[in-house]
C-alpha cells in the first residue's frame, strides 16, 4: 500500500514540476541572461577628440571593497571609464576600504600628494570630509555621490552625484509586479498573495525613494500589490540582510522579495527558500539561477567620464548632476529568462520609452495615496542643514519632483499599501 | 639499563633557555621579523606575482613616502600607542582588561556629547576642557565597574570587559539615531570644541600628548609605588596581601587609571581627529593595542617600537593593495595575520630551544644510550627542563620574565 502511494506521489510530483514548466511557456532556462533591448543613449557631452594628458589622474575612494555590491559597481565603472577615454592603469588610484571618519580627509589629502586632479568618493558619509579637503585644495575637483550638501556649501570645486534611480527602481517593479500576476494566475480566490517584501539599509530618503518607487512599479502592471518593508540598520550586513529576508518570507508570507543594501545576504536567502528575488546594483544570476528576475543599477560610467573631461578640458562640473535613463546612468541588468514572467521584457520597453520621453512619471500623485489621501503639497528637507525640518516645496504638476532640487534623493514619505516592519537610522 | 634503547627518542625535542644572554632573545625578535617580512614577500610574489622588492619599497612609502603621510604615521602610532598604555597597567597586574576599545568609545562619546549640546553655547576653550573632563572621566568609570565587580565580587573581568565594550557601542548607535532622524547612521562632524592645530598641523595633539604619556607611564611603572604594588599584584596576590598591600584598592585604582587613559585616547580622536562618533571611533585598536603592550613585553617605551610595526604594516600594505590594484582586503589581512602569528610565535622560541635528534648515533650504535638525552633523564640540571609542548604556557612564563 505504502508503495502505491509513494508511485502515486512520485507521479503526481514529475506532473506538477511538468505543468509548472509547461506554464512558464517561454523557452528560456533558469539562469539564463536575456537582455533587454537598449535605449538609444544620449551622453551628456561629446568625448571626440579629448585627449586626456598623461599625468591626468583621479583618485576614487571607495567605503567597502569589491566585495560589497555597492562599491564593486563603482569600482567596474571608473575602471570601465578610464578605459573608454585610453587612460592608463596608473591614471586611476583606488583607495578601498575608508571608513566615514577623519581617515576620508587623510585619504583624500594622500590622493591630492599623489597628483590627482580629481577625486571621487562613493559613501553619504563621506560627504563632510570631502567637503574639508575641497576646501584645503582648491585647485583639485571633489565630487561625491550621494551626497546632499553641494549646492549649500558654495565651493567651485566640490559636486555632488545621483541618478534617478527611482525610474531603474520602477521598471524593476513592472517585472516583479508581473511575476507575482504569474505565481497568482492559476490560484483559487483564497490563496492568491500578492505582498512583496523589501530589505532596506536606513529609515533614509534614499532607500524610501528606492522602495516606493519599485512599489509603484509593480503596482502599475498589479494594482493588488502590497508590501513589507524591514530595516537592518546597516549599508552591509550579511546577516542581517539573511534574518530580515526569511522573517519576511516566513512569518510575513511574502511571495517575492527585494533589496536595498549591498550585500548577498538577502538574494542567498531567496534562492534558498526559492522565492523569486529582485536585486539591486548588479546582477546575481550566477549566484541565484533559480531566483534572481532582474537587478537595477546606477551605471557611474557616463558620470565619471564627464568629470574627467569636463576637468582636462578646465570646464565646470555641475554642482549637482542626476543622471538618467537617456544619459545610460540608469540601467537595468540582463533577466532571468526562466524566472522571469511572460512579457517582462516588453512591458519594461514600452515604459521605459515613456519615463525617458517624460510622459510617464514614477511619483504621479494620482497612482497613490498617503493616509488615505492624494498628496497636493509637501516640503522637503532639500537643503539638508541639520535640522531635519523641510523648506521646499516638491510637489508640482501632478507629482513629486524626485531629484529635481538636488541629486540625491529627497521622497521620504509613507504612502498607502506599504508597511514599515521597523525603523532604523 | 635494558629499557633505554627501546624508548625511542623523537625527532626533536624542547629545553627550556637558560636566560643568561640577553641579546639572544632580542636577536630572536629581529630574526622573526625579518624572517616575516621575507615571508611576507614570497607571498606576494606567489599570489600578486608581484617582485617582493617592490613591495618592500611600496611599503615603505605608503608608510614614509611624503611628509603628510610621515605625520599621519606618527599620529596614527602615537593613538594605538595610547591605547597600549591604557591597557598596560592592568595587564601587568594580570588582570585582563580587553575593554580598551568600549572604554575609548565612551570617552569619546562623553566628548561628542559635550560638542552635541554645549557647542556654540560657551566659550570654545572652556568647551575643550569640559569635553577632555567628561572623557576622562567616563572612561574611568567604564573601567571601573569591572573593576568593582572584580575586587568586591571576584567577577571575570575578561568576560565583564569584552560584554561592556559591546554595550559602548549600542549606546552611541542609539545615541546617533536620536541625534540624527533620517540618516544613515553617520553624524555630521561638530565645528565646535575642536582641538586647534598646532603649528598648521592637525597631527601633532596626539603625538605630544601620546609622548609625554609614554614617558609618565615607563616612570609609573618602574620608579614609583604604586608600580611596584602592581607588579606584586601582578605575581601573586597572597605575596602582596602577605606584605601589607591592599590588592582590592590597587584593581580599582589601576583600572580607573587604565579608563582615565582611554578615555583621554576618546577624547583625542573625537575632539582633535574626527570631530564626530561613530561605533567604529576605536577602529579596533583597542584589541591591537593587547598584542602591541604583549610584545613590548609591558615596556612603554619598547611599545613605541611595536606600535610603529603595527601601524608601518597597515599603511605599507594598503599602499601595495592601491599600487597592484587589488581591490579587497583579503590578501592584506592573511599577510598581516601571518607577520604578527610568526612575531608572536617567535616568544616560544626564546623561551625554549629546539633540540633535535642525533640521527646518526642513532644509526650507529642503537643500543647505546645518547649521552645528552641519558643525562638528562639520569639528573636534570636544575636549569633545564623536558617540555611536552606547552602552549598557554609560553605567554605566562614570559611575562613571568619581565
Amino acid at each position: 500500500m505504502k508503495k502505491i502511494i509513494t508511485i502515486i506521489m512520485a507521479l503526481a510530483l514529475v506532473a506538477a514540476v511538468a505543468i509548472g514548466l509547461v506554464a512558464c511557456g517561454n523557452s528560456f532556462e533558469d539562469g539564463e541572461p536575456v537582455d533587454i533591448p537598449a535605449l538609444d543613449v544620449q551622453e551628456v557631452r561629446s568625448y571626440e577628440g579629448l585627449t586626456v594628458p598623461a599625468d591626468f589622474k583621479i583618485g576614487m575612494i571607495c567605503l567597502h571593497d569589491e566585495t560589497s555590491t555597492y562599491d564593486a559597481n563603482f569600482i567596474n565603472a571608473v575602471k570601465a571609464a578610464v578605459k573608454a577615454l585610453g587612460m592608463a592603469d596608473n591614471q586611476l588610484i583606488l583607495k578601498t576600504g575608508i571608513d566615514e571618519k577623519a581617515v576620508c580627509y587623510t585619504t583624500a589629502v594622500e590622493l591630492v600628494n599623489q597628483g590627482c586632479d580629481v577625486i571621487f568618493a562613493d559613501s553619504f558619509g563621506h560627504e563632510d570630509y570631502m567637503i574639508q579637503a575641497a576646501r584645503d585644495y582648491r585647485n583639485v575637483q571633489f565630487c561625491h555621490a550621494t551626497g546632499t550638501k553641494a549646492h549649500t556649501t558654495g565651493l567651485a570645486n566640490y559636486h555632488n552625484a545621483f541618478a534617478s534611480i527611482y525610474e531603474g527602481r520602477y521598471l524593476a517593479g513592472i517585472a516583479a509586479g508581473m511575476k507575482l500576476n504569474e505565481m497568482n494566475k492559476d490560484k483559487a480566490d483564497g490563496e492568491k498573495n500578492y505582498k512583496m517584501g523589501y530589505v532596506g539599509a536606513y529609515t533614509y530618503a534614499e532607500v524610501i525613494s528606492g522602495y516606493t518607487s519599485f512599489y509603484l512599479g509593480a503596482k502599475s502592471v498589479c494594482p493588488q500589490v502590497t508590501m513589507a518593508v524591514q530595516f537592518t540598520g546597516s549599508w552591509y550586513d550579511v546577516a542581517a540582510e539573511k534574518e530580515a529576508a526569511e522573517n519576511l518570507i516566513k512569518n510575513e508570507k511574502c511571495a517575492l522579495i527585494s533589496q536595498h543594501a549591498d550585500s548577498m545576504g538577502s538574494p542567498s536567502a531567496c534562492e534558498a527558500a526559492g522565492v523569486p528575488n529582485v536585486s539591486y546594483n548588479g546582477s546575481t544570476i550566477e549566484a541565484c539561477p533559480s531566483t534572481f528576475i532582474v537587478s537595477s543599477r546606477i551605471d557611474w560610467t557616463p558620470y565619471v567620464k564627464y568629470i574627467i573631461a569636463q576637468t582636462v578640458e578646465g570646464k565646470a562640473i555641475a554642482t549637482d548632476y542626476t543622471g538618467s535613463l537617456k544619459d545610460g546612468s540608469v540601467a537595468l541588468t540582463a533577466v532571468n529568462g526562466g524566472v522571469m514572467a511572460e512579457g517582462t521584457i516588453d512591458a519594461i520597453v514600452e515604459a521605459r520609452a515613456k519615463l525617458a520621453a517624460g510622459t510617464l512619471k514614477v511619483f504621479d500623485t494620482s497612482k497613490f495615496t498617503v493616509n488615505g489621501a492624494a498628496l497636493t503639497t509637501y516640503l522637503a528637507d532639500v537643503d539638508d542643514l541639520g535640522d531635519y525640518v523641510g523648506e521646499t516645496e516638491v510637489v508640482s504638476g501632478g507629482a513629486f519632483e524626485e531629484s529635481k532640487f538636488r541629486s540625491a534623493p529627497y521622497f521620504d514619505l509613507a504612502i498607502d499599501g506599504i508597511t514599515r516592519l521597523n525603523a532604523a537610522y | 639499563m635494558n629499557q633505554a634503547p627501546k624508548t625511542r627518542e623523537p625527532l626533536f625535542h624542547l629545553v627550556k633557555r637558560d636566560v643568561t644572554k640577553k641579546w639572544i632573545p632580542w636577536a630572536i625578535r629581529a630574526g622573526a621579523v625579518v624572517a616575516a617580512f621575507i615571508l611576507l614577500g614570497l607571498m606576494s610574489l606567489i599570489s600578486l606575482g608581484v617582485n617582493p622588492f617592490k613591495v618592500y619599497k611600496y611599503m615603505f612609502e605608503g608608510a614614509f613616502g611624503d611628509s603628510f603621510r610621515v605625520m599621519r604615521l606618527l599620529r596614527d602610532l602615537a593613538i594605538l600607542l595610547l591605547f597600549a598604555l591604557a591597557v598596560t597597567p592592568a595587564f601587568k597586574m594580570k588582570f585582563w582588561n580587553i575593554g580598551a576599545e568600549g572604554q575609548v568609545l565612551m570617552g569619546g562619546f562623553a566628548c561628542m556629547i559635550c560638542m552635541f549640546y554645549l557647542g556654540g553655547k560657551v566659550n570654545d576653550v572652556l568647551l575643550i576642557f569640559i569635553s577632555l573632563a567628561a572623557s576622562v572621566l567616563m572612561g574611568a568609570i567604564w573601567a571601573g565597574i569591572p573593576a568593582l565587580f572584580k575586587a568586591k565580587w571576584n567577577t571575570n573581568e575578561t568576560l565583564f570587559t569584552l560584554m561592556m565594550n559591546y554595550v559602548a557601542i549600542q549606546i552611541i548607535l542609539y545615541t546617533i539615531k536620536i541625534w540624527a532622524p533620517g540618516g544613515t547612521g553617520t553624524l555630521t562632524p561638530s565645528a565646535y570644541g575642536n582641538l586647534p592645530a598646532i603649528g598648521g598641523e592637525h597631527f601633532w595633539f596626539s603625538i605630544i600628548v601620546a609622548l609625554v604619556m609614554t614617558a609618565v607611564m615607563f616612570v609609573y611603572l618602574r620608579y614609583t609605588k604604586h608600580g611596584y604594588e602592581i607588579n606584586v599584584v601582578g605575581e601573586s596576590e597572597n605575596t602582596a596581601r602577605y606584605i601589607g598591600i591592599n590588592v582590592r584598592k590597587v584593581v580599582i585604582r589601576t583600572l580607573l587609571l587604565s579608563g582615565l587613559i582611554c578615555g583621554l585616547t576618546g577624547f583625542l580622536l573625537v575632539a582633535g581627529i574626527d570631530h564626530t562618533v561613530s561605533s567604529t571611533t576605536a577602529g579596533g585598536r583597542g584589541f591591537t593595542a593587547i598584542l602591541v603592550s604583549w610584545l613590548a613585553k609591558f615596556n612603554p617605551i619598547a611599545m613605541i617600537f611595536t606600535s610603529l610595526l603595527v601601524v608601518f604594516l597597515s599603511k605599507g600594505m594598503d599602499e601595495v593593495m592601491t599600487q597592484v590594484g587589488v581591490t579587497n582586503s583579503f590578501f592584506s589581512q592573511v599577510v598581516t595575520g601571518i607577520t604578527f602569528l610568526m612575531i608572536i610565535g617567535c616568544e616560544f622560541f626564546i623561551n625554549y630551544r629546539v633540540v633535535f635528534r642525533h640521527r646518526k648515533n642513532d644509526e650507529a650504535a642503537p643500543a647505546a644510550p645518547i649521552p645528552e638525552a641519558a643525562a638528562d633523564t639520569a639528573a636534570p640540571a636544575p636549569t633545564t627542563e623536558e617540555v611536552p609542548i606547552p602552549s598557554e604556557t609560553t605567554q605566562a612564563n614570559a611575562a613571568e620574565e619581565e
